[in-house]
């Protein structure tokens, strides 16, 4: 494209501004994304405002050669708002359609201007069309990437939130796990048992699938693999709250749980407390005892 | 060539590995313990692998080993301080020990011990 095109391209969106914006925002307003009351409409006129600016700035000096220079700022402006648009919740089309219905504008601000010929006026849309194009795919790819970082920090976030080790008792240590055993959390489920062990000297550990939806093959081998690792540091295991469904299932897969397991929570803390030499009684019935002994002496 | 260490505890034998060990270390280890539990009547070995960063399937196998030979010379093996990296690790590489005693620290392995040893005590502990 000749240099004279985009001279006047430059000059065209410098001058008509007050045309364009205008224009422009009433197609974005039209296109949703105020209405859902996400975004001001005086931010996204500002917004706007500052992206035509720089367009402006990057079309003289860089022409329409969207992977010049002298876009770098127009890209890192698409990528701030993309960000922005993605964490606030917006779709990927209504982030993309901000730079897309600029087109609209432009080619009627282009029509408007009579000074051109037809072939000037035909190379010029094409021009825009292109450089609008992969600005716009710009944003979509910003706006993917930056979902996926969400999506990899929630991730983490259930990771961490899902598998507390909990103390019970002294040398009791409860690990209630809520959602699906796959590998990569067994593997980190595993890790912080064991290094709770270790911290806490504990001498059995109480494993809760209540939270588990289904066990199947998989889930048991890794269960069975935290319990054989449990042992090997020198703390016992227990499974608890296994619920009818599951333990049908267990036994029609033809797993074998080699391991002491309990109806619930509560079971397997009275085994613990009993292997480590303690009992938990009714202080009625202490009183009881305590009455009835001298009593008996008497 | 190195030799570990084999300290006599009353009726047990304690061995404490500080070093990386390595393979012809294992084996020699493994013949001084059975000589050492004949020799001396011993009724329970303990084997501290506190300080053991690596243990490789042969070092599992070798654990293994000892708690089998011991048996039937009669005297308990007790594997303690294992650290919670090499647990996954024999875990993952399928050896689960499962002939060896574990306990989380020496003084718990030594208790362990002491209570086979002394059955009529636990008794009347337990009754307290």
């Amino acid at each position: 494209m000749a240099a004279i095109e985009t001279r006047t391209l430059a000059s065209l969106v410098g001058d008509k501004e007050g045309e364009i914006l205008p224009e422009w925002l009433g197609l974005l307003k039209k296109a949703a994304g105020l209405q859902t009351g996400r975004i001001s409409e005086s931010e996204l006129a500002a917004q706007c405002r500052d992206f035509l600016h720089l367009f402006r700035d990057a079309l003289e000096r860089g022409g329409v050669d969207a992977s010049n220079a002298s876009y770098s700022q127009v890209r890192d402006f698409l990528g701030n708002m993309s960000r922005s648009r993605a964490l606030q919740g917006f779709s990927p089309a209504e982030t993309a359609t901000f730079v897309f219905s600029l087109k609209q504008p432009l080619f009627n601000a282009m029509n408007r201007d009579k000074t051109n010929s037809p072939a000037a006026l035909a190379q010029m849309t094409w021009g825009i069309t292109l450089l609008l194009d992969e600005l716009g795919l710009y944003t979509f790819e910003v706006f993917q990437k930056s979902r996926e970082e969400v999506i990899l920090r929630q991730q983490r976030e259930i990771a961490e939130l899902s598998t507390p080790v909990v103390k019970l008792w002294d040398g009791v240590l409860a690990l209630p796990i809520i959602g699906t055993l796959d590998s990569e959390r067994t593997q980190v489920v595993m890790e912080n048992l064991l290094q709770h062990i270790v911290d806490e000297g504990a001498e059995i550990a109480i494993i809760d699938i209540t939270g588990v939806p289904t066990v199947d093959t998989l889930t048991a081998q890794h269960l069975l693999k935290t319990v054989a690792a449990a042992r090997l540091m020198g703390a016992d295991c227990i499974i608890s709250g296994i619920r009818p469904q599951i333990a049908q299932t267990i036994v029609h897969l033809g797993v074998e749980l080699n391991v002491i397991s309990k109806a619930t929570l509560a079971d397997a803390l009275s085994v613990a407390l009993r292997r480590t030499g303690r009992a938990v009684m009714k202080v009625k019935s202490i009183e009881a005892e305590k009455t009835k002994k001298p009593a008996e002496k008497g | 060539m190195d030799r570990i260490p084999i300290l006599k505890l009353g009726d047990a034998l304690l061995v404490t590995i500080q070093v990386d060990m390595h393979d012809r270390l294992a084996t020699a280890l493994e013949e001084d313990l059975t000589n050492k539990i004949v020799t001396l009547g011993a009724k329970g070995v303990l084997i501290d692998i506190s300080a053991l960063e690596i243990v490789d399937s042969f070092i599992g196998r070798m654990l293994d080993n000892i708690a089998a030979v011991s048996r039937i010379l009669d005297a308990d093996t007790v594997v303690v301080g294992m650290r919670p990296a090499v647990a996954i690790t024999l875990v993952e590489l399928g050896l689960s020990l499962s002939g060896v005693k574990t306990a989380l620290n020496v003084e718990r392995g030594m208790a362990l011990i002491q209570r086979r040893l002394e059955p009529e005590d636990e008794d009347a502990d337990e009754q307290d």
